[in-house]
């Protein structure tokens, strides 16, 4: 088997794999659930760091840490704002306080 | 690329890229299930710091200190977005999460096709190419798409959908461009090129979103939420990066369906959201207030239809969100409640301005996961039902999404508000909806109105309640 086709084979599988977890969800979590999957494409930080890690260019290296920040706002701004819309779910036990500091 | 080929760090970094990519699975699922959203949404954030540091322990890379700079200054703008934006803006900070996230794949590739130089058609295969041209013109269109649903939410410009004379023909004409550009890529071009369909994309991006209008906007969200997930894909392979691959594969997969299970909750089609307006302004509405005789009523009026019936229902919209008024309404209903009045909140599948937002809403104003009622559960209890109080919402009880073919909402399914005894809106004013439609439902002689913002008329409402 080629290269191509064994990445072509992790492509096809994950499709099925996307589709499989999230085919039961409620409407309910929808938004959320919209979040956190935005926060999971994110991890194209991975992708600016390779290649601004191999940079010997300045042009290269600024554009590269340009897309670090952008990737980093993505990854880490997607996974709080997740939790904090999850945080109101879970919270069962009406808490009197918590309303003072909103 | 600086990839390591041999020894045990290649072999620890794969293993860690694996436990990452199955980290990401768990996390999608554990996000569908409501009990275990929280926990997979951190599993995502784990796996993600894993696959980072993995990264940055084996691969021999240099500018370190800066590159970890760069992310310290991204997760403080991060952190500090996501706590600051008020929960009824959430949806237009995803978009911009999503959009900053399309803009740095569209960069990566662009770096990616500088690397291949002089000539990329010998230095990689082909598919490579094609993968590259992929994530430069996706991640462009969801970057710039995404500022526009950005501006529209945040009402920095017109929710309504922008159409001018010829757009179908410009927008026609950059895809076009784009498409001969890519080509162009493919059959091996300098770096300059990969930057001219970077712009074209974003131009395409821009044209593509404007003539959305404002209630259909959360699904061009999701939608760029999937392709955003699709560019990371193919930069992934680009990289061969299998981390990448599989994330992005994932989220466009999920996104995808998720868009289209959206799209059903609002009985729409994906192709009419983004080109109906196109087609002779389906989705344009009437926008104009209407004097046409309604009848309306004091918060005193209200408080006696209220406190005497048996049945009442809630019917929560974002004009409460907006108004802040979600502990307002949450402290009537249990002055309600404690009259002996059965009470319910229902909850159209869309109400606020994405599918689940109300729920999020509501739950942050700590009114009881239980009280919430979807619409499939509920809609047989209006007819039983003595008042349905409508607050801040209304082309989710709109009756000509059932009975007019011509309105632009027809065949969203609604909430049957109309088959209770009595409605009572709470309504600033007789401006239409965020469809911009007018609603019958507002003149029919069983309905109520009254008149001013949510909050303070909640709170007279309460006050009024209270001396039942």
């Amino acid at each position: 088997m080629s290269d191509g086709f064994v990445w072509l084979t992790i492509f096809v599988l994950s499709v099925f794999v996307g589709i499989e977890v999230i085919s039961k969800v409620s409407s309910t979590l929808h938004t959320p659930l919209m979040s956190g999957a935005n926060a999971i494409h994110g991890i194209i930080l991975l992708g600016a760091v390779l290649v601004t890690g191999s940079s010997d260019d300045t042009a290269v290296l600024v554009v590269g840490l340009i897309a670090i920040v952008l990737a980093a706002v993505n990854l880490v701004g997607g996974f709080v704002v997740t939790d904090r819309m999850l945080q109101m779910f879970s919270r069962k036990k009406p808490a009197k306080r918590q309303e003072a500091g909103r | 690329m600086s990839a390591l080929d041999t020894g045990l760090g290649a072999d620890l970094t794969q293993l860690a890229y694996l436990l990452a990519a199955v980290g990401f699975i768990l996390a999608l699922k554990g996000l569908a299930g409501p009990r275990t959203a929280r926990a997979g949404n951190l599993v995502g954030a784990g796996a993600a710091v894993l696959a980072l540091v993995a990264t940055f322990v084996y691969f021999p890379l240099d500018h370190k200190l800066l590159m970890i700079v760069a992310i310290a200054i991204g997760t403080a703008g991060g952190v500090l977005g996501a706590q600051r934006v008020q929960m009824t803006q959430m949806p237009q900070m995803v978009a911009l999460f999503n959009g900053v996230g399309g803009g740095a794949a569209a960069l990566v590739a662009i770096l990616e096709l500088n690397e291949m130089q002089p000539d990329p058609v010998s230095s990689v295969p082909r598919f490579v190419l094609v993968a590259t041209a992929f994530t430069i013109l996706v991640g462009a269109v969801s970057f710039s798409g995404s500022i526009i649903t950005f501006a529209k939410l945040q009402e920095l410009m017109t929710s309504r959908p922008v159409v001018f004379p010829g757009l179908p023909v410009v927008f026609g004409a950059s895809l076009l461009a784009s498409v001969a550009v890519a080509v162009l890529i493919i059959l091996g071009s300098p770096t300059w090129i990969g930057v001219l369909l970077a712009l074209l994309g974003l131009a395409v991006g821009v044209l593509l979103v404007l003539p959305v209008g404002g209630a259909d906007v959360p699904i061009v969200i999701s939608l760029l939420n999937a392709f955003t997930g699709l560019t990371v894909a193919a930069g992934g392979y680009v990289l061969s990066n299998v981390v990448l691959l599989v994330a992005g594969t994932l989220v466009g997969a999920s996104g995808t369906f998720l868009t289209l299970l959206m799209a059903g909750a609002m009985g729409r089609s994906v192709a009419n959201i983004l080109f109906g307006a196109l087609k002779g302004g389906s989705t344009l509405g009437a926008g104009e207030a209407s004097d046409r005789p309604v009848r309306s009523a004091g918060p005193e009026d209200v408080a006696i239809m209220l406190g005497y019936a048996e049945r009442v229902i809630l019917v929560p919209g974002y004009g409460l969100a907006v108004a802040q008024a979600q502990h307002t309404l949450r402290e009537c209903v249990e002055v309600l409640q404690a009259r002996g009045i059965k009470t319910a909140y229902a909850i159209h599948p869309v109400a606020g301005r994405m599918p689940g937002h109300m729920n999020v809403l509501l739950a942050e104003a700590q009114v009881p996961y239980e009280q919430l009622i979807e619409m499939d559960d509920i809609n047989d209890e209006f007819q039983h039902t003595d008042v349905v109080l409508v607050v801040g919402a209304n082309d989710v009880v709109n009756p000509a999404a059932r009975d007019t073919p011509s309105a632009p909402i027809y065949g969203m399914p609604i909430l049957n508000a109309d088959a209770a005894k009595q409605v009572v809106f709470l309504k600033r004013s007789m401006r239409p909806g965020f469809a911009g439609i007018e609603n019958e439902l507002l003149f029919m002689p069983e309905t109520t109105l009254l008149f001013g913002d949510a909050k303070d008329s909640l709170s007279k409402l309460l006050a009024a309640l209270k001396q039942l």
